[in-house]
């Protein structure tokens, strides 16, 4: 673990696993808004690293590697309330064919490891309330687009990279497109306006 | 009409105001003026507080109708300020009746002019912010001839100054840079360099010609988060730094930060703008 400074009062603490970023995501929120963290505007999960914005001056390094305190790399994530989101979802992504083709499976296959993960978002990115969220199985690992399509519609559940998502909004888009779903993703009257944002536990299941 | 009309909007004239903080862990850009010193102190001419939200027009300056009696104020890049034509005062409160169109022209150097009007735009709030984002989408549309903008009602009076007078925009800037968390990634630092500012450039960042930065690593970076004024290097090599539009997570490694302090100088340089970085520690 390695805690990197960012710009004048800004500090990067990177781990190794994205799955170590969630559980580290999950310590550093539920702390107390007291003390260094009185500084934070801003707790952004990345794959492997969470970025403290910080208002002004006042966080040392050694204040930073405080928050750390009680939280340990590989520790199992401790038990939230935080409910599992599910999504419904119809498999008729025009690239689904070519995803069971490139690993050798059937589409039936490939509906069911994605239907039968255990996923959580690890952060957003992209666009807002676009969720990168991990647990695909390798079988489910698959590089972008070699042409990303130039509209995406809102709803299109996608792959790549190790990651699945949900487009929230039409967009220009290069992951590959599994199928669809009715769900809002984003809703600025909604509080929070993303249904998945970071940490939330996530099940696909198929209509 | 008793709002603000836009009659001529010019190359690109936003809704700004201090943007949406605390959401980036949603994938909000933080938004809100590219130059925020100038729109703070726009406020403070018109007796505003400082966030309030104004227009930010780009280079060629914006023409608004107001339909009651305001006081409003011009500050950012200096330009040439008239009302029905009578040349008006840029960086300090002026009066313009109802009915009357305050015309900013082009910019004279810089990029961006700021418009605060007393009692403020009042266009409804999105997630806390009247800001326009122009990569997500949020908030107001870029403006069109002959959009009414909604004004809030003045607090107090215009500020007790003839002139407040700005600091000077430079076409030869230096900007400090802070530790960025991927300077290690690369065999040269940006410190003691010249760029030059590109066309390229827009809210969501300036892409800069020069030399290019060298890099030790060449694995991918998983995304990490972004912050404004963060130096990203791309394949290229040559850096583009973030500005209030950013997106909140990227995959280019960052070199380093400019400081907050120096980024209204790089969010103010027109295309052809040197900047040369100096070191900076925190």
């Amino acid at each position: 673990m390695r805690i990197l400074p960012f710009g004048l009062t800004g500090w990067l603490i990177e781990v190794d696993t994205t799955a170590e970023a969630t559980s580290l995501y999950d310590h550093l929120r539920a702390l107390a808004p007291t003390g260094p963290m009185a500084l934070v505007t801003d707790l952004v999960p990345g794959a492997r690293t969470i970025l403290l914005d910080v208002d002004r001056p006042g966080i040392s390094h050694a204040d930073a590697a405080a928050l750390l305190t009680g939280w340990r790399p590989g520790a199992p994530p401790a038990p939230t309330g935080a409910q599992t989101v599910e999504v419904p979802v119809r498999y008729d992504g025009p690239d689904l064919a070519e995803i069971a083709a490139m690993k050798g499976i059937t589409e039936t296959a490939v509906v069911q490891a994605h239907t039968g993960s255990e996923l959580q978002v690890a952060f957003c990115g992209f666009a807002p309330g676009f969720a990168y969220i991990s647990g695909l199985p390798p079988v489910l690992h698959l590089p972008r687009l070699d042409r990303p399509r130039t509209s995406v519609a809102a709803g299109s559940v996608a792959l790549a990279g190790g990651f699945t998502s949900v487009y929230p909004r039409r967009s220009p888009g290069g992951w590959r497109i599994l199928g669809h779903t009715d769900a809002e993703l984003w809703n600025v009257e909604r509080d929070p306006p993303a249904l998945l944002p970071p940490g939330t536990r996530v099940r696909f299941t198929a209509v | 009409m008793t709002g603000l009309v836009i009659v001529r909007p010019g190359l690109l004239t936003t809704v700004q105001d201090l943007g949406r903080r605390g959401l980036a862990s949603l994938a909000v850009p933080p938004s809100g003026a590219a130059d925020r010193h100038s729109l703070r102190l726009a406020n403070r001419l018109v007796g505003n507080g400082e966030d309030r939200a104004g227009l930010e027009a780009t280079l060629l300056g914006v023409d608004v109708a107001c339909g009651t009696d305001r006081w409003l104020a011009v500050t950012g890049a200096p330009s040439p300020v008239f009302v029905d034509d009578r040349p008006a005062a840029q960086y300090a409160p002026v009066f313009v009746r109802a009915g009357s169109v305050l015309r900013i022209g082009p910019a004279a150097s810089g990029l961006r002019t700021y418009l605060a009007v007393a009692g403020g735009v009042a266009v409804p709030p999105v997630l806390g912010s009247r800001s326009t984002d122009v990569m997500s989408g949020l908030g107001p549309a870029p403006l069109t001839a002959g959009a009414e903008l909604p004004l809030g009602v003045p607090q107090g009076g215009p500020a007790p100054v003839d002139l407040a007078p700005p600091a000077a925009i430079p076409d030869h800037a230096t900007v400090r840079l802070l530790p960025g968390p991927r300077a290690d990634w690369f065999a040269d630092s940006p410190v003691g360099r010249t760029y030059t500012v590109t066309g390229e450039s827009n809210r969501v960042g300036v892409r800069l010609d020069g030399p290019a930065l060298r890099r030790t690593r060449h694995d991918e970076l998983p995304s990490e988060g972004m912050l404004s004024g963060a130096v990203q290097v791309p394949p290229s090599g040559l850096p583009v730094i973030l500005l209030a539009d950013h997106p909140t997570t990227g995959g280019y490694p960052v070199v380093g930060v400019v400081h907050p302090d120096d980024l209204w100088l790089v969010a103010q340089a027109r295309p052809g703008t040197l900047l040369t970085f100096a070191a900076a520690r925190r």
